[in-house]
């Protein structure tokens, strides 16, 4: 249950949400994407009104969304998975396969790959790819490094990094609190569903409370 | 011994047999992977068809009168089958908007029960208008051709071939088109392929229509084969297309191959050292068999 | 008069077919109202107790039997006792292998159970006199009736003709009363080990399988005794039928009669609920033999009447699904969960 919470995102901005488990960071982004239609409260899209509108007519406005779990098609290939991505463009998929392809080089080696048969970290980058296929204003991810390994972890940062640096706007939630901080140009903290604390990824980091109750490890 | 000897004529009829078994289980195969139900009216699919069939064959008989050289059949019956094919399609979608629709979100179980009621409700209904007696595909009497101790009709190569060929062009459609891609996603993981901006609901309606259209081929040349059909064609055929798919694995169009070519072959094979009237008992056995081994099918995933 | 007497000769006839089809859907609703046991071979277990019961109960093979088992003429108690007997423990073996399936694979399991059973019955004519069927099977009590209604015929020869034809049924009537008296009893069993703890983890299994599992139930024991239980009672209604019908043929256990029409019974008086299931069984059997008076009037073939109202039973089945899937009395709340898959 997410109450009073406001959260907003600039063109080409890196904005990380962190809080503890069943702080509601997965469901301020499920309501974002219109999987979930909240009671009070709106989400506006530039300027646009876009409160429950369902998750294939977003899609099309310009904001992307990868789930936590079950991210990826597991029994199709990474160019598959990409391919559906894009499922509602009429043809002429092959520029943003490439531009999909050069983000994560990893990717374009292993094109023709069950994606099922791959490592998390791999698949990760699959998910994303697939959420970047229509050339997203806004990208939605949901606890991107969840179960990953430190390295791989670091490589799905590295790849988010990229991901802000074409001119993507990202809002993601995370539990990895002390990495995404660091990465990331804004943040909110998200306590029992409600809003906290709110600052720069620096500001965050240095907040001494904040440090105690999250950044442990 | 006696029985042995049978068993390469057997073989054949086995063959033949579960090639249509096969055409039933690809469809059943694809609902099940894709709307997650097992569909118990799938058989009466195949009854709808084979009927649809007749209809449009009395139809175009006497536009397209005469026979293929050694088969049973002639030119009359390809409009009809084309045409049986679509009919059958726009009638399982048709059940899908006035039933299943409202069940997307419901439990496996209840839309279970609900395929029970559908399959009696069509069963009966094509009873009604047919009526209970055999209809006739046809009344020609073919000539076998020998090969050595085999006996093999026309008919039964050209039953094999249009079932591998269907099998093949299966295939083809869920590997490389965009509809088939999108059948594949949505078996793996609907809420994605909705997240994705797939339209589900279309995907839906190419799944029934696929399915019943290979139902009714299927159906049809379960008519060629028996030179008959009654309204039980399917209800009888439901346990083998079963196990056929549990054997081949849900989801796979080669696994409801290897499925139904194997439960063919059992049933037929059978014969020849049980009664006959215990052949729809085989069938069985070896589905409870996969289901206690391995449920997941030889060639299944979950 | 004359009609009256027909038409009460006619309800109690009625009452005991349907009757029999509540202590099936009492048996169904074991399994699936309480336990969530997805069941299509009802008719399986009902032929199984008719026949047993027959051979128990019945004459020995006659000359113009194919029959060459059974046939000890044991009172009619033994006859019901050991149909009930022979399902559970069928059902017992069958439940060993089968209860931990998954619930459409325990369906169409099911399915092959009961035709494996129908393919026993009408092939081994050693056993059961196959397709030519059992004859002769005893009802209870009825040579004491009919002497006594022999005798009061003969005491009174003015009688009108009304009482007369009314007499002659008296039979049904004590036949129904017996039936009834077993449905009382089995509905007040069960209402008892519903609210036991035995039914308590049924129906927290059928709620929720993983979490009974996890507070450490045996689940699958539950599962196999509700199964058994279930259809012990199946054989029961099985071995009321034998003795009523006096005859038995394949053909009342094919599927549309011995499972079916059970399920759209049960669905419709409300799962889970034993009071639905004998108001479903009498309500359903209602709907078909007011089918079967109405078809009387058009003009239509016996099979082609016949198919009109196995369709309708079917469409009676879906639109209940759809429109009140947890029935007229039904238990809510397992139900409505069906529909959050």
């Amino acid at each position: 249950m997410l109450h009073g919470v406001s959260v907003a995102l600039e063109p080409g901005e890196l904005v990380t949400v962190i809080g503890p488990n069943g702080a509601g960071k997965s469901t301020l982004l499920k309501t974002i994407f219109g999987l979930l239609v909240p009671t009070q409260g709106t989400v506006q899209l530039e300027e646009e009104d876009i409160t429950g509108v369902p998750p294939h007519h977003i899609v099309r406005r310009g904001m992307c969304y990868v789930p936590q779990v079950d991210n990826v098609f597991p029994s199709l290939t990474v160019q598959e998975n990409l391919e559906m991505g894009a499922f509602i463009l009429r043809g002429g998929i092959e520029e943003r396969l490439s531009r999909v392809y050069e983000l994560f080089p990893a990717l374009a080696a292993r094109r023709r790959q069950r994606v099922g048969k791959m490592s998390g970290g791999e698949r990760q980058m699959v998910a994303m790819g697939r959420a970047l296929m229509l050339d997203p204003k806004v990208l939605l991810l949901d606890e991107p490094t969840a179960a990953l390994a430190p390295n791989l972890a670091e490589q799905v940062f590295q790849s988010i990094l990229a991901i802000r640096a074409s001119g993507v706007a990202i809002l993601m939630v995370e539990q990895n609190a002390r990495q995404s901080l660091a990465i990331a140009d804004r943040g909110y903290v998200l306590v029992d569903g409600r809003n906290r604390h709110q600052g720069t990824g620096q500001e965050l980091l240095a907040d001494e409370e904040i440090g105690r109750l999250f950044l442990g490890g | 011994m006696g029985g042995w000897e049978r068993v390469p004529q057997l073989v054949v009829y086995g063959l033949v047999s579960g090639s249509i078994i096969t055409l039933g289980a690809i469809g059943l195969s694809l609902t099940y992977s894709i709307l997650r139900f097992s569909n118990f009216a799938h058989g009466d699919l195949m009854t709808s068809g084979a009927y649809l069939g007749l209809a449009f064959l009395a139809l175009f008989s006497p536009l397209l009168p005469g026979r293929f050289g050694p088969l049973s059949f002639g030119p009359a019956l390809i409009p009809a089958t084309i045409l049986a094919m679509a009919a059958n399609a726009a009638l399982a979608i048709g059940i899908d908007r006035l039933v299943y629709r409202h069940l997307r979100r419901a439990k496996a179980v209840l839309l279970l029960m609900v395929s029970v009621g559908v399959a009696f409700l069509l069963r009966n209904l094509i009873l009604f208008s047919a009526g209970a007696d055999p209809l006739y595909f046809s009344h020609h009497i073919q000539r076998a051709i020998r090969f050595g101790s085999i006996q093999l009709k026309a008919d039964q190569l050209f039953i094999l071939g249009v079932a591998v060929l269907a099998v093949f062009l299966l295939h083809v459609l869920l590997r490389y088109t965009k509809t088939g891609k999108a059948m594949r996603a949505m078996a793996d993981n609907r809420e994605l392929a909705q997240v994705s901006g797939i339209n589900t609901e279309r995907v839906v309606a190419w799944t029934w229509g696929v399915g019943a259209a290979l139902a009714a081929l299927g159906g049809i040349l379960s008519g060629i084969e028996n030179k008959l059909v009654t309204p039980e064609l399917g209800w009888q055929t439901l346990l083998p297309l079963f196990a056929a798919v549990i054997l081949g694995g849900i989801g796979s169009p080669y696994g409801a191959m290897l499925g139904g070519m194997t439960i063919g072959l059992a049933e037929e094979v059978s014969t020849a050292f049980i009664p006959t009237s215990y052949k729809p008992a085989v069938a069985f056995g070896l589905l409870v068999l996969m289901l206690l081994v391995r449920p997941q099918g030889l060639f299944g995933r979950k | 008069m004359e009609i009256l007497a027909g038409i009460l000769n006619y309800l109690a006839f009625f009452a005991i077919t349907a009757g029999v089809y509540a202590v099936l859907t009492l048996g169904l609703n074991v399994q699936w109202g309480y336990t969530g046991l997805f069941n299509i071979g009802v008719a399986g277990f009902y032929a199984v107790g008719a026949y047993t019961s027959a051979l128990v109960s019945g004459p020995p093979p006659g000359a113009l039997d194919w029959r060459t088992f059974g046939g000890w003429g044991l009172p009619f108690p033994l006859g019901l006792l050991s149909a009930a007997g022979v399902a559970a423990f069928l059902a017992l073996l069958i439940g060993w292998i089968t209860i931990r399936l998954k619930e459409d694979y325990l369906a169409i399991a099911s399915i092959g159970i009961a035709e494996v059973l129908r393919l026993v019955i009408k092939n081994e004519a050693w056993l059961t006199n196959g397709v030519w069927g059992l004859k002769n099977i005893p009802s209870p009590l009825f040579g004491s009736v009919q002497k006594g209604v022999d005798g009061l015929l003969a005491s009174h020869p003015d009688l009108p003709t009304w009482a007369a034809s009314l007499l002659k049924g008296a039979y049904n009537w004590v036949y129904l009363a017996l039936l009834l008296g077993v449905i009382a009893v089995l509905y007040f069993l069960l209402e008892r080990a519903l609210r036991s703890p035995w039914g308590r983890v049924l129906r927290a299994i059928r709620e929720d399988e993983v979490a009974a599992a996890a507070q450490g139930k045996n689940v699958a024991a539950f599962k196999l005794q509700a199964f058994v239980l279930g259809s012990g009672i199946m054989g029961l209604a099985g071995s009321l039928y034998a003795h009523y019908a006096r005859f038995l043929s394949v053909e009342k256990f094919e599927p549309f009669y011995g499972t079916f029409i059970v399920w759209v019974m049960l669905v419709a008086g409300g799962s889970g609920n034993n009071k639905g299931a004998i108001l479903g069984a009498f309500l359903i059997w209602g709907l078909w033999a007011g089918t079967d008076f109405l078809t009387g009037f058009l003009p239509l073939s016996d099979v082609r009447a016949n198919a009109l109202r196995v369709a309708l039973v079917g469409l009676v089945l879906i639109l209940i699904l759809l429109l009140r899937p947890r029935g007229i009395l039904g238990e809510e709340k397992f139900v409505s969960r069906l529909f959050k898959g």
